[in-house]
């Protein structure tokens, strides 16, 4: 099968900046007009077009590549992701109802609130090896939501309500039912989010994690304060859920556990491991996909989770290392590690 | 409380013993694929569900009870109760190889790191539970009653339901069974050969495909009996009831060390009477806060669960 990712970066590095500077102001303006484009073949059937852009998709595409410092940068296995989204999502509910805060002061509230749970938890789990990890986490994420599901100040079952929309900045109002305006404001965030990504991967964190992947015995040995940089990965994939989580509520005006179960943290996962691990445009078709296509295939109606399932069978099978895999000469090293 | 503990704590510790054996069994199937494969079986738990279904099928499809009908006795009973367990072990231990070769063997053969097979049983995992929510039309399906449930005796304050010894004395037979499969016979070797080192026993000629397969089918016949006692206990299942008895067994095959079929054992049983105690002070809601911070306390000080990893350990 053609390699598309080793295509897509023999492009982009043969391109002068202004070349470089031409692609992705391209890719962002495609992004950006997808939301005109709801009369083509895209439309989804049953629920609206320009709503599924903002959730599941762009929600996705955005926890896709927090979750993706976490497993695919630095290889530990986090199966309880939705937890910093609900972290966040309750933040902005919380505040956003009993204060006067607006979205954008609490958005940083949630973000350090997500990244604080992030510590809590990292500190102790990430002492442990890779597969207790796994458990830990995901305990970590149903416990989140039992504990919002019981305590009377969250709301129990009914959740919080009336949560407020943002207010508008730079004279753009956001309307409940504009869905285009969070659209773009989300599109916003995951732009910052992947210049943060690719920032740091070129620089020491980035091989830090990369070190911690192929070989934490060799990193930790060779003077790499491993353990530091795990909590770093963790916390930082902790604040792109808490963004996530922020906005959502504020899109939402409703939230309730029923939001936050493990079958999130499962589909956020499958979006990282099916688009490709470690490869962040991957990553992002992975969620574009895995978003889109449990709406788009709506007229199966019941079957559609189903379908769902087979398709994630049939492309691990043909695509183990997913759509666009990480480049080449990385996985080489992986793999004859683990043969 | 205390004293109220203290009344109730036989009958309390004899639910929870129950709900451990069931425990035991589905983490089996949990720690003999990790054993082998160093992989989650992230299915298992929707082939216990399938179990429970099985279950039901032939006592309410087969034998034709409905709840109305009069409790079966002696020798019917126990033919319509042997015919259940081990029609729901036979489904869950072919459903469980079938789930190997789809999710696992080629994925295995190409050497693809652990999270593309997970992804591939999630998927396998999600395909069981719609399927059967859609047969069931998302409603869970209550077992007709084939056994009066008597109190067989008193212990103290608390009766011996016959359901409950039912399931202790059955899974303590299945559990010997497997220890002396594992310890005794020619594939257990083998599979204890391929869990130590999978290159070196490919090198002695082990087929290891082969005892990957009989892996998977033991781990499935042990959750499959898992499914029919649970039906027995509980008397209704649905297609979503795999996800919480499929986490709370994971947790107690970590609990005791994930791989190690000992472990399995007593971390079912710890598990099962943690539970039900937790629920007992704090309320049913609160039990799986408590199992998790229990969890993170042993983990903490014993990395390697209670009892350590290895499958090889049962020789001891």
């Amino acid at each position: 099968m053609i390699n598309l990712r080793d295509k897509g970066a023999e492009i982009w590095e043969s391109q002068g900046r202004l070349g470089r500077i031409g692609i992705a102001l391209g890719g962002i303006a495609i992004a950006a007009s997808l939301p005109f484009m709801g009369g083509t073949i895209l439309n989804t059937p049953i629920a609206d077009y320009e709503s599924v852009l903002v959730y599941p998709i762009a929600m996705y595409v955005l926890m896709a590549i927090g979750l993706n410092i976490v497993i695919g940068k630095s290889g530990l296995l986090d199966l309880g992701y939705v937890a910093f989204f609900a972290i966040g999502a309750y933040t902005m509910g919380l505040l956003g109802t009993k204060t006067s805060l607006n979205t954008w002061e609490i958005l940083p509230i949630g973000i350090a609130m997500a990244m604080f749970s992030g510590i809590i938890l990292g500190v102790p789990a990430l002492k442990l090896r890779g597969d207790y990890l796994a458990i830990i986490t995901l305990g970590f994420g149903e416990i989140v939501r039992i504990v919002a599901l019981n305590l009377g100040a969250l709301g129990r079952s009914e959740g919080i309500q009336g949560i407020p929309t943002p207010p508008g900045i730079f004279g753009i109002e956001y309307a409940f039912d504009s869905h285009r305006i969070y659209y773009w404001t989300l599109l916003i965030l995951i732009l910052f989010a992947i210049w943060m990504v690719r920032r740091l991967s070129v620089r020491r964190a980035g091989r830090a994690w990369e070190s911690i992947r192929q070989d934490e015995d060799a990193a930790e040995l060779l003077g790499v304060p491993t353990f530091k940089y795990k909590v770093w990965a963790f916390v930082l994939g902790a604040s792109v859920g808490g963004a996530a989580g922020v906005f959502y509520a504020s899109k939402t005006l409703f939230i309730a556990p029923d939001n936050f179960t493990l079958q999130i943290s499962i589909l956020i996962l499958a979006c990282v491991v099916f688009g490709g691990m470690g490869n962040i445009w991957g990553v992002i078709l992975g969620a574009v996909i895995l978003g889109y296509l449990p709406d788009r295939i709506r007229f199966l109606s019941d079957a559609r989770l189903l379908v769902f399932g087979l398709v994630l069978v049939i492309m691990m099978n043909l695509r183990p290392d997913g759509l666009l895999p990480r480049k080449k000469r990385e996985k080489a090293i992986v793999k004859k590690d683990a043969s | 409380m205390i004293g109220n503990f203290l009344d109730q704590f036989w009958s309390l510790t004899f639910g929870g013993l129950s709900l451990g054996f069931i425990y035991i069994l589905i983490a089996l199937g949990y720690t003999m694929v990790y054993g082998v494969l160093r992989m989650i079986n992230f299915a298992n738990s929707e082939i216990f569900m399938v179990g429970t279904f099985a279950t039901i099928i032939i006592i309410r499809d087969v034998f034709n009870f409905t709840q109305t009908s009069e409790y079966a006795t002696g020798f019917r009973l126990w033919l319509i109760l042997g015919t259940a367990l081990v029609f729901a072990m036979v489904v869950s231990g072919v459903l469980s190889m079938f789930v190997e070769i789809v999710a696992y063997r080629r994925l295995r053969r190409m050497n693809s790191g652990i999270l593309a097979p997970l992804i591939s049983a999630i998927g396998v995992s999600m395909v069981l539970a719609e399927s059967v929510r859609i047969l069931t039309d998302s409603r869970p399906v209550a077992s007709p009653r084939a056994m009066e449930k008597k109190f067989l005796g008193q212990f103290f304050d608390a009766g011996i339901r016959i359901d409950n010894t039912i399931i202790v004395i059955s899974a303590l037979v299945l559990f010997g069974i497997l220890i002396t499969f594992v310890n005794k016979t020619r594939m257990g070797k083998a599979i204890r050969a391929v869990s130590m080192n999978p290159n070196a026993a490919r090198l002695m000629g082990i087929n290891i495909d082969g005892v990957v397969s009989a892996t998977f089918l033991v781990g499935g016949l042990m959750t499959g009996a898992a499914g029919f006692f649970y039906v027995l206990k509980y008397e209704n299942t649905s297609s979503n009831i795999g996800f919480e008895l499929g986490i709370a067994a994971f947790t107690a095959a970590i609990l005791g060390g994930i791989g190690n079929i000992k472990g399995a054992f007593y971390g079912g049983l710890a598990l099962g009477l943690l539970e039900t105690y937790a629920s007992f002070f704090l309320g049913t809601q609160w039990k799986a806060v408590t199992v998790f911070i229990v969890l993170v306390l042993i983990l903490y000080t014993r990395p390697n669960g209670l009892f350590g990893e290895a499958l090889t350990q049962t020789r001891a």
